[in-house]
């Protein structure tokens, strides 16, 4: 019988490695899985490369690995907010290098991670400092960057509902990253509100199907986001 | 220091220049608005026109802000702000929502700008001076809006912000169709700046004096009468 629920998002993560690649979903403090995140701090496992879109808006988020020293590389389209102040020491230290990419070349370059898409054209970031050095091609259109994907070891997600084999529907806004992310890890953690019995979601609804979650970790009580965008 | 003063006081208010955008939002289009200023566009759309609008974090049929206490802080927009849902609004994963972007399938996208040229080039995502730049999707509405509005203050600190060529890093050349600022409408065509609209009490060439690149008027524009009256 199929079950992924682990006891504890201590116990889910428990297994990562140092040097791991690691996606972060969310968009600021909505859809972010803080409590996998937060286990993370507590294993400690260093060197990491860690893809997520927004660094430093909340405390809680990939800003906590930063001020934990365990992050070596960070790719992201916006590392501005009020707890990105770590990162810029680390940047300038040269402790951390930081990619910035446009935010839908990050979200495609995942999507192709997932899809068993090696690279792919885009007109996004052409003619500007973010595209210099990449390989580029004129199509009829103009001119083109040539991206490469991006999997992960690991992926971290939010959702609300998980059945007992993983399949997952989101609330609101709380989707962002976390759909293209699930895709794209060897081995995709969710941590969510509720885990039903399988068959009890509407396969209509389902947004993640089951073949890309690997492991399910239900929070005790739902967890409140409003203190975590506000701080 | 006065003179300043009064250069940031006439012309339209923030709240007149979004409504300003919104009159030249068609029915049925959808649109996207980037953080900050053109945020207040959402809550002036004029009455009786459908217009949806996109959020780049992965909704279309954003609602106005919500009444305190209804706040839901998984429904917010590309700010992190907390907006509302209007029947027939849809959510969506991150790679859709930029597949929509690039794809060509926006009618506009309304951007704020640190900088724009005489060219349409336009820079939003670095200053010089900052440790780091911000990009988000900027650059991906900016390649793949149909039409790219920036709605914007003239002037930063007293720096014209429209200029010959950008001395900031670029988001993308040649991208910018229209200029919304406090003190005129910039159309930004293969022959130049044309002002197509002042605001209230605003001249021609007191929009002219805070603008570092040439500025042009139509022959049919009504904007050159109105102007030619005052200058007399």
């Amino acid at each position: 019988m199929i079950q992924k629920k682990y006891e504890s998002a201590a116990k889910a993560i428990a297994d990562l490695q140092d040097g791991a690649t690691l996606l972060v979903g969310g968009f600021g403090g909505s859809g972010l899985p803080s409590h996998l995140v937060g286990a993370l701090t507590k294993q400690g496992a260093k060197d990491l490369t860690v893809v997520s879109n927004n660094i430093g808006a909340v405390r809680d988020g990939v800003a906590a690995l930063i001020s934990n020293d365990q992050v070596r590389k960070i790719i992201c389209s916006f590392p501005v907010g009020p707890h990105a102040n770590e990162l810029i020491q680390r940047i300038k230290n040269g402790s951390i290098k930081l990619e910035i990419v446009p935010q839908g070349t990050l979200a495609e370059r995942i999507r192709a991670g997932g899809a068993g898409v090696p690279a792919f054209y885009t007109p996004t970031a052409a003619h500007t400092e973010l595209g210099e050095g990449k390989e580029t091609r004129m199509f009829k259109e103009g001119l083109h960057l040539l991206e490469h994907a991006i999997k992960g070891d690991y992926a971290f997600i939010k959702a609300q509902r998980a059945d007992r084999w993983g399949n997952l529907v989101y609330h609101k806004t709380q989707r962002n990253f976390n759909p293209v992310m699930a895709t794209a890890a060897q081995i995709t953690i969710a941590e969510v509100d509720e885990i039903v019995e399988v068959g009890e979601i509407d396969p209509e609804t389902i947004v993640t199907p089951s073949v890309y979650v690997h492991r399910l970790v239900k929070l005790e009580a739902k967890c409140d986001r409003r203190v975590l965008v506000n701080e | 220091m006065s003179e300043d003063k009064h250069k940031r006081e006439i012309g339209w208010t923030k709240l007149e220049l979004a409504s300003r955008v919104a009159l030249d939002l068609e029915d049925g289009w959808f649109v996207n608005l980037g953080i900050g200023l053109p945020t207040l566009v959402a809550d002036v759309i004029p009455e009786g026109r459908e217009i949806i609008l996109h959020s780049e974090n992965g909704l279309l049929g954003l609602g106005p802000k919500p009444e305190p206490g209804e706040e839901d802080m998984d429904l917010v927009n590309a700010g992190k702000e907390p907006i509302t849902l209007k029947p027939g609004g849809s959510f969506f994963s991150q790679s859709e929502s930029f597949a929509m972007i690039r794809g060509g399938h926006l009618d506009a996208a309304v951007l704020g700008a640190f900088q724009v040229s005489m060219h349409g080039d336009l820079a939003s995502w670095k200053l010089p001076d900052a440790p780091l730049g911000r990009v988000g999707g900027a650059m991906d509405l900016t390649v793949g809006s149909k039409r790219v509005f920036l709605c914007m203050q003239h002037m930063s600190k007293g720096v014209p912000k429209i200029v010959e060529e950008c001395s900031y890093p670029l988001t993308a050349p040649r991208c910018v169709n229209r200029i919304y600022t406090n003190l005129a409408v910039i159309d930004v065509t293969k022959d130049g700046l044309f002002v197509h609209e002042l605001a209230p009490g605003v001249t021609f060439d007191y929009v002219q004096d805070c603008t570092a690149a040439p500025l042009k008027i139509r022959a049919s524009s009504h904007v050159k009468a109105e102007t030619l009256e005052v200058k007399k």
